[in-house]
């Protein structure tokens, strides 16, 4: 039974998947009867590389594809190198997992708000400082190169791959490297690096090349923080579907995969450094340098870190006070009213979509996690590497634009007579909650320790006893954060829950963004706090289950 | 052949004639009271753009009125953009799916009518069959029948007027420019207080044809299809004219606002200090909902400014076309009307005309305080045709042309 279920992962997913890019790859190639295309043809290529700005577009997201990592991964591996146990590391440790939960977009505007010309830290330095009475006309947010738009993913990914990180590293016995390394005279930085951090890594890769797939496809964070004219690939391509001319969606479709192309692109050129660095590394793991600036780089990660944690806090608390906010002229540093108005307005039409959210979330979360926890049982098991590979294609749905994607998708499913409801919405959630449950959890689950299983086979256990009171507590805790990322992942998805909701499956998100399109502060002040809170409480229940669970296990409590 | 052969293939036979069995009879919009009797009990799934709470309010209330007059239950498909919607029909048509289609009314105008009524994605004709259609005067007030040009021919039932007019803060600017030349002259003394939304959005676009309309010697050409004349020669001066604003603009013109709503905030922030909208009660409405200080007015251009009319229309394989079409006519009623014209609600401009409407009805409308900031309907001037279509696509490929990646 086990053995089938990554095959019977691959193939419940594999249809929607296909659906889904025949959805992207008929139209752009000319084949789409319902507007009036019914011969295949290259002209919608020629029109797409006629588009105004188009490379600077393809530019700017194959560079947010790199640049986000890299800056995300460099400061996440300073930080955990230059962490030495003061209560600021374990602060900042505890604080920047709820970080996770923020969504994307509640992110982005909290950012903008922040950094704006008009924003919280103009207004707080105006105009006793600065002397501005009114908002300085400076280029910051919007800005031709996406810097703004990077440094918002940065600051978004960045907890993300700490908590990666900080699941992987118990498996393995970073303490022991390090405190070998330390012995043998090496800086604390330095032996970080040449110890901790190569076996770091490999477990960290899938997450990082999420990282890159997202940060070079995003949609909503690059349209609240990102350039506009030319805007990335990926908003150019929503724009011409979202265009009235409905001849447009041909355009849009080979649109989209060309930003397959740059995401692909993105993550090969990610491998191919990947490979430079790890053969150019091997020299300096084994010279026998003690130290690089151990002291200056620590304190680089820090900084780093408590930056991404400010900004996200501070756009996040602009938010709220704005969500309370009556009239709030430049350059006060607070409204010059506070009102309830905007929560009383918002409050009745909370409620429903709250519980519709977390409902779809949980299904989603529940489903995945069972198809992902048996489908690496068996690989564990088996040691059959088959099952992994056909796992690969579920990071398609992550690495295929949305827009496109889905809308194939939607196809299919009208093709075979489903009809827009909860369990639709709910599936269209799996595809993108199941990869992420699935990376976030792999590499803990196979680099346990094989010898306890064995231990609790030499003691008489079946495979599934095992399993259950043996390898299942001992993963708690990567388990629970997985959870936690499946249910974040799901609040945060706008176009598939309207999609194939067809909007009747309204979750706090979708009304989030139709609000949102209308740019009252306050107003997305309100939602974004409320859209928080649902995977904040799945991150708080990951953070305390173990502590309560394993009260009487040391070792089990993992401190994050 | 086994039985158990037989049942598959009459079961088969089934699942093949399913599609092809006869549609339902749609509803005869000409008998309204068949209409109102087959709407009872139905659920109509109204697909509109849903950024503004107070439309959403107003939304939720015009729901609970037909569902206690009429019993027809109306959920508001809350959009982001028009185009979901769009995308949802036509993702059923590519399915097969006739009849039962998830969208029952859509709020929508322009070139996505357009475009959906070219690509058969719509039922009708309906509209004119209306009780309350007449009130709106089409004989006499052709924006009801024509939406950017395009002769509506019944597939949508007229909603709310729009109009353009621009809104400027008195605390720092004296005297509103009613030109262009005078709109250049303060932009240049005001570097960096003025933008316009990026087109294709359809007011960035919109300004880009207001400001043709202005600047060319005669506006004929521009009613005909653009391949009637030519286009360099007709939209130079509009390029002269840009190519001089753009480095006053908000951000040198390196970056633009996205839409009408990132407008306001602009404004609402200080950033800008001249800005536009389709909506003639922008800026009372904002005022009265704390966004503006209420040192915010508005103002036209002389000689009028382009304004249009936005629909509600039906797919052609909606559900409850008949209950769709009983809250379009409700939504029609000088009662609804007069409700959605009141800034303290909404502040959305009627499509009715006054002397069609009884002294009682009337006295609705007359009873609204408009709000400081609104022009009074003798003061918004002019109302400036749409030009014919072909000239906005025309105009969005030269603007992108010119001033994209520079």
């Amino acid at each position: 039974m086990l053995r089938v279920v990554p095959y019977l992962t691959v193939a419940l997913l594999v249809g929607p998947i296909l659906a889904g890019i025949a959805g992207a790859f008929l139209p752009a190639f000319g084949w789409m009867p319902t507007l009036g295309g019914s011969s295949l043809t290259l002209e919608h290529w020629a029109h797409l590389f006629q588009r105004p700005g188009l490379w600077t577009s393809v530019w700017i997201s194959l560079a947010s594809g790199l640049i986000t990592p890299a800056v995300s991964l460099a400061i996440v591996f300073l930080f955990l190198s230059g962490s030495g146990g003061t209560w600021l590391d374990r602060w900042l440790k505890r604080a920047i997992s709820p970080l996770l939960s923020i969504p994307h977009a509640a992110a982005a505007f909290g950012l903008a708000f922040l950094i704006a010309p008009s924003g919280l830290i103009v207004r707080f330095l105006s105009p006793w400082l600065t002397g501005w009475d009114r908002p300085p006309d400076l280029l910051i947010v919007h800005d031709p190169s996406g810097l703004a738009m990077m440094a918002g993913l940065i600051a978004k990914e960045i907890p993300f791959l700490l908590l990666m990180s900080l699941a992987a590293l118990p498996q393995i016995d970073a303490p022991r490297r390090l405190a070998v390394a330390r012995s043998l005279g090496y800086g604390p930085v330095t032996a970080w690096l040449k110890a901790v951090a190569p076996g770091l890594y490999p477990l960290i890769r899938l997450p990082i090349y999420a990282v890159i797939a997202f940060a070079s496809s995003t949609v909503d964070v690059a349209l609240i923080l990102g350039p506009t004219n030319p805007p990335t690939l990926s908003v150019a391509v929503v724009r011409w579907l979202n265009d009235p001319d409905l001849s447009l969606r041909f355009v849009a479709s080979a649109g989209a995969l060309l930003q397959l192309l740059v995401t692909f692109s993105a993550l090969l050129t990610w491998h191919l450094m990947e490979r430079l660095l790890g053969f150019c590394a091997r020299a300096w793991y084994t010279n026998g340098r003690k130290g690089h600036c151990d002291r200056l780089l620590a304190k680089a990660g820090a900084g780093g870190i408590t930056l991404a944690a400010f900004a996200a806090f501070a756009g996040l608390a602009g938010l709220a006070v704005s969500s309370f906010a009556g009239f709030w002229r430049f350059p006060d540093t607070l409204p010059q009213a506070i009102t309830m108005k905007h929560w009383v307005r918002a409050l009745p039409n909370i409620e429903g979509p709250f519980v519709t959210a977390l409902l779809v979330g949980l299904v989603a979360t529940s489903i995945s996690l069972i198809l992902v926890l048996a489908a690496l049982e068996n690989e564990v098991r088996s040691n059959h590497p088959a099952g992994r590979r056909a796992m690969r294609i579920l990071y398609l749905p992550l690495i295929v634009p949305q827009v496109a994607f889905l809308f194939g998708l939607l196809i299919g499913l009208e093709a075979v007579g489903v009809r827009p409801g909860f369990w639709p919405v709910a599936f269209g959630h799996v595809l993108f909650v199941l990869p992420y449950v699935y990376l976030s959890l792999a590499e803990a689950y196979r680099q346990l320790d094989p010898r306890w299983i064995m231990a609790a086979r030499t003691l008489g256990n079946t495979p599934t006893r095992a399993f259950w009171m043996v390898r299942l507590p001992m993963l708690t805790t990567p388990i629970l954060t997985a959870v936690a990322i499946g249910l974040a992942v799901s609040i945060g998805q706008y176009l598939p829950t309207q999609l194939l909701g067809a909007g009747r499956v309204p979750t706090i998100t979708t009304e989030a963004v139709a609000l949102a399109t209308g740019g009252d502060r306050r107003v997305i002040g309100v939602w974004a706090l409320v859209q928080a809170l649902v995977p904040a409480l799945g991150f708080g229940l990951a953070l305390l289950l173990p502590r309560l669970v394993w009260r009487h296990r040391r070792q089990l409590r993992e401190v994050h | 052949m086994p039985l158990r052969l037989q049942v598959f293939a009459v079961l088969i036979l089934l699942a093949l004639q399913f599609p092809l069995s006869p549609r339902a009879a749609e509803p005869d919009p000409g008998n309204w009271s068949a209409v109102l009797e087959e709407a009872k009990g139905q659920t109509v799934y109204w697909n509109a753009w849903a950024g503004e709470p107070r439309t959403n309010d107003y939304i939720a209330w015009a729901g609970k009125q037909v569902a206690e007059r009429y019993g027809v239950d109306v959920v508001h498909v809350k959009l982001g953009d028009t185009a979901e919607a769009v995308s949802r029909v036509v993702a059923e048509k590519a399915a097969g799916t006739l009849t039962g289609g998830a969208v029952d009314l859509i709020w929508i105008n322009g070139e996505n009518f357009a475009s959906m009524k070219r690509n058969g994605l719509l039922f009708g004709p309906w509209a004119e069959s209306l009780p309350n259609f007449p009130l709106t005067d089409p004989d006499n007030n052709p924006g009801v029948r024509n939406d950017f040009t395009v002769p509506v021919e019944g597939y949508e039932a007229p909603w709310g007027k729009a109009q353009i007019v621009f809104y400027y803060d008195q605390a720092f600017v004296s005297e509103p420019p009613t030109t262009l030349a005078a709109l250049l002259e303060w932009a240049t003394a005001n570097p960096g207080r003025f933008t316009y939304p990026l087109p294709p959005n359809f007011l960035g676009s919109t300004f880009l044809k207001q400001a043709l309309l202005k600047l060319v010697p005669d506006t004929a050409p521009l009613y005909r299809p653009v391949d009637e004349s030519d286009f360099a020669v007709v939209s130079a001066p509009l390029w002269s004219y840009l190519d001089t604003l753009h480095p006053q603009l908000w951000r040198q013109g390196r970056a633009f606002p996205a839409n009408s709503t990132e407008m306001r905030r602009l404004l609402a922030d200080s950033e800008i200090a001249i800005s536009l909208s389709f909506n003639p009660a922008e800026a009372s409405s904002a005022i009265a909902n704390g966004e503006f200080p209420d040192t915010v007015r508005s103002f036209v251009l002389d000689g009028g400014t382009i304004g249009n009319v936005s629909f509600l229309a039906i797919p052609f394989n909606a559900s409850n076309k008949a209950g769709a079409m009983v809250l379009a006519n409700f939504l029609l009623s000088p009662e609804a009307q007069a409700r959605k014209q009141d800034p303290a609600i909404w502040g959305g401009e009627t499509v009715l005309v006054m002397d069609r409407l009884d002294p009682d009805e009337r006295a609705l409308f007359d009873r609204l305080d408009l709000g400081v900031a609104s022009l009074k309907p003798d003061e918004l001037g002019a109302i400036i045709p749409e030009p014919h279509p072909s000239w906005m696509e025309h105009l969005e490929a030269e603007w992108q042309r010119r001033y994209t990646d520079q």
